[in-house]
This record gives structure tokens, C-alpha cells and sequence, in this order.
């Protein structure tokens, strides 16, 4: 039985991602064990610092050595922890306790996901529009958006939520300045409810979308310029294709590559994200992992820094297999060895 | 050469440059802006700023000043250090990879992709939190050791394409040694990617300085940007609108990215033919 060439190459994405996903659990295990402060010490000196109950702190220490079997050698650690990732357990907040990992993240990973999938989708649609337009048009309009475009996509974006907050929250108090939703409501389906949401975002969002639109209309735009000076264009032209399918090809070859960018990028937007959080106190994961750093709460951390690493696996599995659907090049069967 | 003049007639490298020579510049001079200790606490908690000091006072009385202009030298030196490093590795092993081909490049091309797709702000939180006496050039060191991977990935591509040129199969011929032709056949073509790379190297390990920091995962020894503006959070100066404690940071790490991002984009518009118009 042969396989079709696409079938073959979601079959080594998958494998691919897998073996991913294996090593950022080996890394989200071993490094935060390799350094001199690792999270069983903390719980020591803790034991002996003023200010806490020792005897919850005993409690806590028994059971966190029993959940991750501390006492067992490193390499069964492992394993334990794999398991329990597989079952998607997380183990017990050290501040919190008995709050369980999962229960912090399931209270803040709604709202990241809120916050940065919008952005990134939109942006990356809205700059890659624009930056076609400004490759094809030339002229004034290209002359007005690439400035813009370059100044957005070359501010960090928490700088960028800083001054959002500055001037929008502070000084014109247009927008709050932190926060999800007013301090003074409980989430309920009402439309008072949902308006706050909605003023809440409205910053947070901004700082997100504008950055990418700048970043995606600078690479759209290149890309667009090469592929408009391309052969088939130049043929298309000659046989007298309208200009508004040659813009469509145009745009459609020249969006494969924006998407293997957004890809590879998107490590680092989520990286960069997170620290927005933090601007706004939105109560996601970036504010989390802010807070556990603070209390040296070692599972939280390491719970969010492992989730964030599946959600970006995640999207770039998905990023991948669109790719897979929409490159015609997997199509021909291109027995090409760049997996 | 041509290509050079070019560079130098660019408006956007030379606004980059600029702007990124005035930031090395105040970083080296600033010992003759102010004597100031940064860490001294000179006046009350959010002092405006006045005739006495020029950007007021941060929550320990500290003067914003001295700190900002400490702070821009301790992040100078983070993403210089931290770029050279990560330009250094990133090369080797693009270069390594890209004109040896076969296993080693599939073992190091699959080690970046890995790397790649796993954001690196996340190895750094979970390096830097089992770290707790973190310095200013540990802190460096580690961003240079874990951000390297574009580099690599571009310097591969460019390595790969130049092995198959008529001069390296020349120097081939004539018998010289594999590390001869990477240094002498292969790294001088393409000086201009490694010095874009090392420019773009330079603002991803400033603004990863400022991120983990920005986390409370800074080193603990000195202030740089990243610090002044974790600090200025954590003692809500943003909310209570003491702008002098957080907008000046701001800028300057804005201004340090954005010098940078227009240095690489006038070299990519010169340096990458397919842009041309």
C-alpha cells in the first residue's frame, strides 16, 4: 500500500511533533533541576522561614515528594512526570495548596487564548492585505504604510502596552488601565458584564494587533514585490489576464512563505505577549507565571511554561497541516527531503 | 563596494546607526552626565522631575536619572554580549551543518527546528528560575546560549548554497582542508548575513533581557532597563501615573529595537537582490 505524497507528509508532521513535544517535556523537566535552586530547597528554606506554618509546610513537602516520587531516581521522576502529564495532571500549587495546577490554568488560559488568537489571526490577515496592496499599488499608499508599517513592526510589544496604557488608561482615561473586567462585578452573562470585558480589551488587543499588522504588511510586502517580478506574471500580462487574477496568484503564492513565517515567529510573539499581560494585569498566563515567579511557586511555573509550549506546538501543528493542504508543491509529490 | 556606497547613502542605516551609536555612546559617557550613585537613595519615594533631578525619583528615592543611564549600560552590554554569542554559535553550527550536509546537518537542522519551535523566552524562564544568584553576565551568557537558532537556520541556507560555487570546488581541487574552505571560501561571501544576523541577535537578546526581567527573573546584581521597568510595575507607578518612573525605559528600549530593526531592513533591502526593484 503507497501512501499519497499529502498523507505521507502529515504522517511526518505528526511524528515530528511528537518528538517536539518529547523534548520540551525533557527541557520543561530537566532545566529548572540542573540549577543550584531547584523547587525541593525552596520548600526547605521555606520550612525554616518565620511567617509560615512549618506543619503546612511539612504537609506540603510529603506530599509533593510522594506526587513526583523525589525519593525515587531521576530518570523514574521522569517518568512519573510524563504520566501525569499524560493524564493531564499538573501536581498541587505550592502558595495555593491544595489548589492543583490545572485549576489555576484552567482560571487563566482562557484568557490568553482570548487575547492572542484574535490578534494574531487578524493581524496577520489585515498586514498581509495591506502589504499586498502597498507591493501592487506603489505609489502614495505604499509611501504612507511602509513607514508606519516598519516603525509598528519594530516596537517591542510590551513597550508598545506601556505607552497604550499611559496615555489611553492614565492620562486621557479613555480605557481602564488593568484588569479583565471591572473589580467591583462577577462574571455573569449580562451585557454590563460583557461591555466591561470588551473596554478591557480593547488596549490589550490594540497592542497585539497593531504590532503584528506592521510586522506581516513589511513581510507581505516583499514577498509580493519578488513575485510580482516573476515570469508567470509577466506571461499573465502578456496573454492579457485580468489584473485581478493575477493579483490573486500573486497573493497566493506569496502567502505560503507569510505563513512558514508566522510559524517560525510565533514563539516569539507569544513570548512577547505574555509580558503585555503583565502591563495590563490581564489575568492570563503571562500574569500567572508573573506571580508564581514572585512566590517561587515551582509547579504553577512550570505548568505554564509547559502549556504555553503545547498551545505554540499546537499552532504550529495547525499552521503545518494548512500549509499541507494549500502548497501545491506537496500536491506534485515533490520528493523534496526539507520535512 | 558598490553595495557598501549603497549602505551609506541609505537614510534608514544611517538613521539606525546613528540612533544605536548615540545609545553606546551614553552608555560609555554616562559617568560624565552624572555622578549619582543609581543605587543611593537620594530623595522621598516619586519625585517629580526637577532642576535637581532631571527625571525625578523612583519608589526607594532613587534617582531616575542615574538609573536610566546604568540601566541603558547594563542592557548595552547584555545584547552585545548575548548577540556576539548567539551570532558566534548560530554560525558554527549553520555553517557546520549547511556545507557538510548529510547526518550532521540533518542532526543539526533538526536541533534548531526543535529549538525553534519551542519559544525560547520559555527555556530562559525555566534556566533563569533555578538560578538564584543570577549576574548581569550569567544572565547574558544564557540568552546568547539560547536564541541562536535563526541565525543558524539563515547562515545554513547561505552556507548551503555557496558550497556548490566553481571557487570552493577550485579550492577543492587544489587540496585544502574542509576548515580552510568554511574560513576562507565560505564565511567571507557571506559577512553581510553574519553581521545582519548579529544586529538582529543584538535586539533579541536586549529585549529578552527586558522580558525575563520584566518576568522577575532579571539578574540581581545590577538595574538594566528590563528591572527599571519591573520595578515600576511592581510599586504600580504606572497606575498611579508617576510617568518618569517607567516612560524614559520605555523609550530607550524602543528606540535601542527600532535602531536595530532599521539597520537590518536598509542591509536586507541592499544585500538581498530578490528585493530590488
Amino acid at each position: 500500500m503507497t501512501l499519497s505524497p499529502r498523507s505521507r507528509y502529515m504522517f511526518r508532521r505528526v511524528g515530528w511533533y511528537s518528538l517536539t513535544l518529547f523534548v520540551a517535556l525533557f527541557l520543561n523537566f530537566m532545566l529548572p533541576r540542573l540549577g543550584p535552586a531547584n523547587p525541593i530547597d525552596t520548600i526547605m528554606t521555606k520550612l525554616s522561614s518565620p511567617g509560615m506554618d512549618s506543619q503546612a509546610y511539612l504537609r506540603i513537602y510529603k506530599s509533593y515528594v510522594q506526587e513526583f516520587s523525589l525519593d525515587k531516581p531521576i530518570s523514574m521522576q521522569f517518568f512519573t512526570y510524563v504520566g501525569k502529564f499524560l493524564k493531564g495532571d499538573l501536581g498541587v500549587s505550592f502558595t495555593k495548596y491544595p489548589l492543583r495546577v490545572n485549576e489555576i490554568i484552567v482560571n487563566a488560559l482562557p484568557w490568553t487564548l482570548a487575547l492572542q488568537i484574535p490578534a494574531l489571526l487578524l493581524g496577520w490577515i489585515v498586514g498581509n492585505v495591506l502589504g499586498a496592496l502597498a507591493a501592487y499599488k506603489r505609489g502614495l499608499f505604499d509611501k504612507g504604510l511602509y513607514p508606519l508599517a516598519l516603525f509598528f513592526s519594530s516596537i517591542p510589544y510590551f513597550c508598545f502596552a506601556i505607552v497604550l496604557v499611559f496615555v489611553f488608561a492614565i492620562q486621557l482615561q479613555w480605557f481602564p488601565a488593568m484588569g479583565a473586567y471591572g473589580n467591583d462585578m462577577l462574571p455573569s452573562f449580562s451585557f454590563a458584564f460583557f461591555g466591561s470585558v470588551l473596554t478591557h480589551y480593547t488596549l490589550p488587543f490594540l497592542s497585539l494587533f497593531l504590532i503584528l499588522v506592521g510586522g506581516q504588511a513589511i513581510g507581505m510586502r516583499s514577498m509580493a514585490i519578488y513575485e510580482l517580478g516573476t515570469d508567470y506574471v509577466g506571461y499573465a500580462k502578456m496573454l492579457g489576464i485580468g489584473e485581478g487574477t493575477i493579483v490573486r496568484y500573486v497573493f497566493r503564492n506569496a502567502m505560503l512563505p507569510q505563513l512558514t513565517g508566522l510559524a517560525l515567529s510565533l514563539g516569539m510573539m507569544v513570548g512577547g505577549a505574555l509580558i503585555t499581560e503583565i502591563v495590563f494585569s490581564y489575568p492570563g498566563i503571562g500574569l500567572t507565571l508573573f506571580t508564581a515567579i514572585r512566590e517561587s511557586d515551582y509547579p504553577v511555573i512550570q505548568g505554564c511554561t509547559l502549556l504555553l509550549t503545547l498551545c505554540v506546538l499546537a499552532a504550529n501543528f495547525g499552521i503545518d497541516i494548512l500549509i499541507g493542504i494549500l502548497d501545491p508543491r506537496i500536491k506534485a509529490a515533490q520528493e523534496a527531503g526539507n520535512a | 563596494m558598490k553595495q557598501f556606497k549603497a549602505l551609506l547613502t541609505s537614510p534608514a542605516f544611517l538613521i539606525g546607526t546613528s540612533l544605536f551609536v548615540l545609545c553606546l555612546f551614553l552608555s560609555i559617557a554616562y559617568p560624565l552626565i552624572t555622578s549619582t550613585d543609581p543605587f543611593a537613595r537620594v530623595g522621598y519615594p516619586f519625585e517629580q522631575p526637577s532642576l535637581k533631578y532631571w527625571l525625578g525619583t523612583n519608589a526607594e528615592g532613587q534617582d531616575m536619572l542615574a538609573q536610566i543611564l546604568f540601566g541603558l549600560r547594563a542592557s548595552m552590554f547584555v545584547g552585545i554580549t548575548a548577540g556576539l554569542i548567539a551570532t558566534i554559535l548560530g554560525t558554527l553550527i549553520g555553517i557546520t551543518g549547511g556545507y557538510s550536509g548529510g547526518l550532521l546537518d540533518n542532526i543539526l537542522t533538526m536541533a534548531t527546528n526543535l529549538l525553534l519551535v519551542i519559544p525560547s523566552l520559555i527555556i530562559l524562564i525555566l534556566i533563569t528560575t533555578s538560578i538564584e544568584k543570577r549576574s548581569l553576565v550569567l544572565v547574558a551568557l544564557i540568552i546568547g546560549a539560547t536564541t541562536w537558532t535563526w541565525t543558524a537556520r539563515a547562515v545554513r541556507a547561505q552556507a548551503a548554497s555557496l558550497k556548490n560555487r566553481e571557487h570552493v570546488h577550485l579550492a577543492k581541487l587544489n587540496g585544502a582542508g574542509t576548515l580552510s574552505i568554511l574560513i576562507l571560501q565560505i564565511l567571507p561571501y557571506m559577512l553581510s548575513y553574519v553581521f545582519m544576523a548579529f544586529v538582529m541577535q543584538m535586539a533579541t537578546g536586549i529585549l529578552s533581557e527586558a522580558a525575563i526581567s520584566m518576568l522577575g527573573l532579571g539578574p540581581y546584581d545590577t538595574v538594566t532597563l528590563g528591572q527599571i521597568l519591573h520595578y515600576a510595575q511592581r510599586t504600580e507607578a504606572l497606575i498611579n501615573g508617576n510617568w518618569w518612573a517607567f516612560l524614559p525605559a520605555t523609550i530607550m528600549v524602543t528606540v535601542i529595537a527600532f535602531s536595530l530593526y532599521l539597520v537590518n531592513t536598509a542591509m536586507e533591502g541592499i544585500f538581498n537582490p530578490r528585493l530590488r526593484k
